[in-house]
């Protein structure tokens, strides 16, 4: 049995860091389909702002969001040193710009801090717990809650 | 394979026997009198009634069974198919239709409706002439014996269903022999049946053969275990077992014949009349000695005679007890074959026998078909339009990097676009599909309207092989239905009225498709009043749509009916004029990228014509700038370009400026500014205005900053990952293989008007 596997089997789960600033957020795995380079987007009309615009993914139209903005900081300017990261939840496929990728890590459920209660939108609607790792922090993205709101749930 | 889909199986053939059956019958309401339409839509029944008894779907097949029965009169051409006659039978597929779908879907039918059918058809199977639509009188037509046949039988007299689900049939004795049975003495039927592996590996069960021949009569049964080798010699798919049955019915043995019908030529099967009780009777039928095994039998008496002259309860006793071995047996060959094997040859059986009835008869040869699920197709679909899109891709960046365009890279890649063309079109071939079983729904609409508004109605169609992408036939349905009602309710009018129009008493409606200039152009028209401009106008005026001083030519004003809530039906009737009108038909054959048009001439009638795209997947739009971005503008929209020349700008108020072309004003909408892609409006001289129309049937002057060139575009959808854009209808993947955004022309529109974009926007943002 591999470690992954192993881990997996104990409670453990594989998550992906990346960079926004100087602050490290991360993603389960299982729910990033690939992870490309930033292409210029075709922007939408009357998206929110944090929504950049659409992308061709191999003929699927993409839309992608800037995790900096989305999370309250400052919007980003994107270059080619920037990652876009793939992921689906539920049937939507939609794709996050950050930084960079930083880190797998293979972590076990009870490495899960609940988040601190502090009062703030970001803690509440975003953030599922954070992870002291090497003496770094990083905090659990909630991935539903980042996507664009679709429309019958906004109706 | 599951029952399910065994089943999902049955209902889609019963879709296209239900097709070929009312095709029929319109053939013979045309005055069609060859004897093989008349066969194929007997067939049809048939089938249906065939499968469904597989299926335990007891409504349906007593209906199916009442109905073949009446249509059996016609094949023998003991009732005439006259106009009365075809009436009923088009109701009646319609009933049988309902009951399918019911069985499918579940739900409910009208059973009072179906009822009176039943009686309907037996009063025309019995050739009892009867009133056609009149429902008290039925019941007593029916118990009124025909003089010619006084043998009708009994239970005819009490039209009501037993336990399975059978209407009594009444059956005239006069084929047999001349031998007019007294009362109670019924005729006995010696049955050999004796399957054949085939039978098997059909899916037909003869457990369940044997369990229809059952319901016809008291029965008894000896089943001949004789041949059955040991098991390990046995063969798991061959078939061991016979049977000898002997029966008392009154269903003659044309009905013992039927039980088998399906599993005709996968038997051996031999029927006989024998003596009935104390009667002898003088058969012409052929008596053959047949040879079985009666060892088994537990008096060994001479079975041809005993049996039928056993005690009832024994013999229903022993009839069950032998079904119940019948079923056991066959179940042991089932379990030792390979059962899912035999499952999915089960699926089959309906087909196949279809199938073989058709070849036995020499039916029309029609093309080898194959079912393929639509999620394959369009998945197929989806991957030629990459291939599209990728081809352009290629193409560009060749052209980019070798500028003098003479290398045999040029070439080979010009082979490739061509083939990529044909694959595109030869796939969009696959989903497109006749608009024969649209058309044929409203045929049927046609008639339950006439029948309510006590009009009488034809209906004419033409083009029904036009193909269309399946999308657009399923999406044009309903409109389609509710022009139609409006058609027969509101445009034609009443018989009297007619004749005292010098028209004649029926009203005709057409119904016609074709291609043009790859659109498919559908008109429906009628010969009734025509539109009443002044009442429409009135309407309009009460309604505020116009001023009661407005100038309106005919085909503005014709044009108004397709106002939300407008109707110029006098009262609010069932079929229409709910004010839900014209306005919904004019917004769904829009939505999918369709026009419609009126023309009508006072006491002439009017035509509907509608213009449709082939296929919703790929859309012929105008490439065009916009604010340094590229959009995508629907061809069908745009009405004419122009260059505006700063004379013909007018401003008007503090923001709106207006365009004069040839002497109208038309407001300058900025596209740029409504997408919110600019914060000030750009100069229009600078600029080109796409002339559009929207669905007020308004103009406006779309103002772009430049036009790149038309192209056909694959259509991507924004929804999919995302949310619906406000003024976007779609996506698209253009050559470079950035994404274009398609505008939605109509939504630019009205939001020009007033009904702000952003206010939707700042809703879906809100979340």
């Amino acid at each position: 049995m591999t470690y992954l596997a192993q881990n997996l089997t104990h409670g453990g789960r594989e998550l992906i860091a990346f960079r926004i600033g100087d602050q490290e957020f991360c993603v389960n795995v299982m729910s990033v389909r690939e992870i490309r380079g930033w292409t210029p987007v075709t922007p939408l009309p009357h998206a929110p702002s944090y929504v950049l615009g659409v992308l061709n993914l191999r003929g699927a139209v993409l839309p992608i969001i800037d995790m900096s903005a989305r999370l309250g900081m400052k919007p980003a300017e994107p270059t080619v040193r920037h990652v876009i990261i793939v992921t689906q939840a539920r049937n939507r496929v939609v794709g996050l710009l950050v930084e960079a990728v930083s880190d797998i890590l293979t972590i076990k459920d009870e490495n899960i801090q609940p988040t601190p209660d502090v009062s703030s939108e970001f803690e509440r609607t975003f953030a599922r717990g954070i992870l002291a790792i090497e003496g770094r922090m990083i905090c659990l993205i909630e991935l539903e809650a980042v996507f664009p709101h679709s429309e019958s749930e906004a109706a | 394979m599951d029952m399910n889909e065994i089943k999902e199986i049955f209902f889609q053939e019963c879709e296209e026997q239900l097709a070929e059956l009312e095709s029929g019958l319109l053939r013979l309401n045309d005055g069609d009198r060859d004897p093989e339409t008349v066969n194929a839509v007997f067939r049809a029944v048939h089938s249906i009634k065939g499968g469904a008894g597989a299926f335990g779907l007891d409504d349906l097949v007593s209906f199916a069974h009442v109905f073949e029965t009446t249509l059996d009169c016609v094949r023998s051409n003991k009732l005439e198919p006259n106009q009365e006659v075809l009436k009923v039978m088009l109701k009646s597929a319609d009933v049988l239709a309902d009951l399918t779908n019911v069985a499918r879907d579940g739900g409910s039918v009208d059973q009072a409706r179906s009822k009176q059918l039943i009686r309907e058809l037996e009063a025309l199977a019995n050739g009892t002439p009867m009133p056609t639509a009149s429902a008290a009188p039925a019941a007593a037509a029916v118990a009124k014996p025909k003089p010619a046949a006084p043998v009708a039988a009994a239970p005819a007299a009490a039209p009501a269903a037993n336990d399975q689900g059978f209407m009594p049939v009444a059956f005239s004795f006069d084929d047999f022999g001349g031998d007019e049975p007294e009362a109670a003495e019924l005729p006995t039927y010696d049955v050999v049946f004796k399957p054949k592996s085939d039978l098997y590996t059909k899916g037909n069960e003869a457990a369940l053969l044997l369990r229809d021949l059952s319901r016809l009569g008291e029965m008894s049964i000896h089943c001949d275990m004789s041949s059955l080798p040991p098991l390990d010699e046995l063969d798991p798919e061959a078939a061991y077992f016979w049977w000898k049955v002997s029966i008392k019915t009154d269903k003659g043995e044309d009905a013992v014949r039927s039980v088998f019908e399906f599993a005709e030529w996968d038997c051996d099967l031999e029927v006989s009349k024998a003596g009935g009780g104390s009667t002898v009777v003088e058969s012409d039928l052929p008596m053959q000695p047949v040879p079985f095994d009666l060892s088994a039998l537990d008096d060994g008496a001479d079975a041809t005679v005993g049996m039928a002259e056993e005690d009832d309860n024994l013999a229903a006793a022993q009839r069950d007890e032998a079904v119940a071995a019948a079923e056991t047996a066959s179940n042991v060959l089932q379990m030792a074959g390979n059962a899912s094997r035999a499952a999915s040859e089960n699926a089959k059986s309906a087909a196949a026998a279809a199938a073989q009835n058709n070849a036995q008869q020499g039916a029309s040869a029609a093309a080898p078909t194959i079912r393929v699920d639509l999620d394959r197709v369009d998945r197929l679909i989806n991957l030629v339009g990459e291939l599209v899109i990728n081809q352009a891709m290629l193409s560009q960046s060749v052209i980019e990097n070798d500028a003098n365009g003479t290398s045999s890279i040029n070439m080979g890649l010009e082979e490739l676009q061509q083939l990529t063309r044909e694959i595109q079109d030869s796939v969009m071939a696959i989903r497109a599909q006749p608009v024969k079983p649209v058309f044929q729904r409203m045929a049927r609409t046609v008639r339950e309207i006439a029948d309510i508004t006590g009009k009488s109605v034809r209906l004419v169609t033409e083009g029904e092989n036009t193909e269309v992408d399946k999308t657009v036939i399923d999406k044009l349905a309903e409109p389609l239905t509710h022009m139609i009602r409006n058609a027969v309710d509101h445009g034609l009018e009443t018989p009297e009225k007619r004749l005292a129009a010098g028209k004649s008493a029926e009203g005709t409606v057409k119904l016609t498709a074709k291609h043009r200039s790859g659109r498919i152009v559908i008109e429906l028209s009628d010969d009734g009043a025509g539109i009443n401009r002044e009442k429409v106008r009135q309407k309009a005026i009460d309604n505020d749509l116009i001023t009661a001083d407005a100038n309106l030519s005919d085909e503005e004003i014709d044009n108004l009916i397709f106002h939300a809530g407008f109707s110029t039906a006098d009262k609010v009737s069932d079929l229409s004029g709910r004010g839900v009108g014209m306005d919904v038909v004019k917004r769904s054959i829009q939505a999918l990228g369709g026009r419609i048009n009126i023309s009508s001439k006072p006491g002439h009638g009017s035509t509907f014509t509608m213009s449709l795209p082939l296929t919703l997947a790929v859309l012929d739009g105008m490439v065009v700038t916009v604010a340094g971005q590229t959009l995508v503008v629907p061809l069908t929209a745009i009405v004419e370009t122009l260059q505006p020349e700063a004379a013909a700008i007018h401003s008007f108020g503090a923001t709106q400026r207006l365009i004069s072309i040839r002497n109208s004003f038309c407001p300058l909408v900025d596209v740029g500014r409504i997408l919110n892609f600019r914060s000030t409006q750009a100069n229009p001289v600078e600029g080109v205005a796409l002339l559009v129309e929207s669905e007020g049937g308004g103009q406006r002057a779309l103002m772009v900053d430049a036009i790149q060139g038309q192209r056909q575009v694959v259509i991507k959808s924004l929804e999919a990952n995302y949310t619906h854009v406000p003024g976007i209808a779609a996506a698209t993947i253009l050559g470079d293989g950035r994404v274009a955004l398609i505008l939605d022309v109509d939504s630019v529109v009205s939001a020009s008007r007033g009904q702000s974009l952003q206010h939707e926007a700042s809703l879906a943002a809100a979340g």
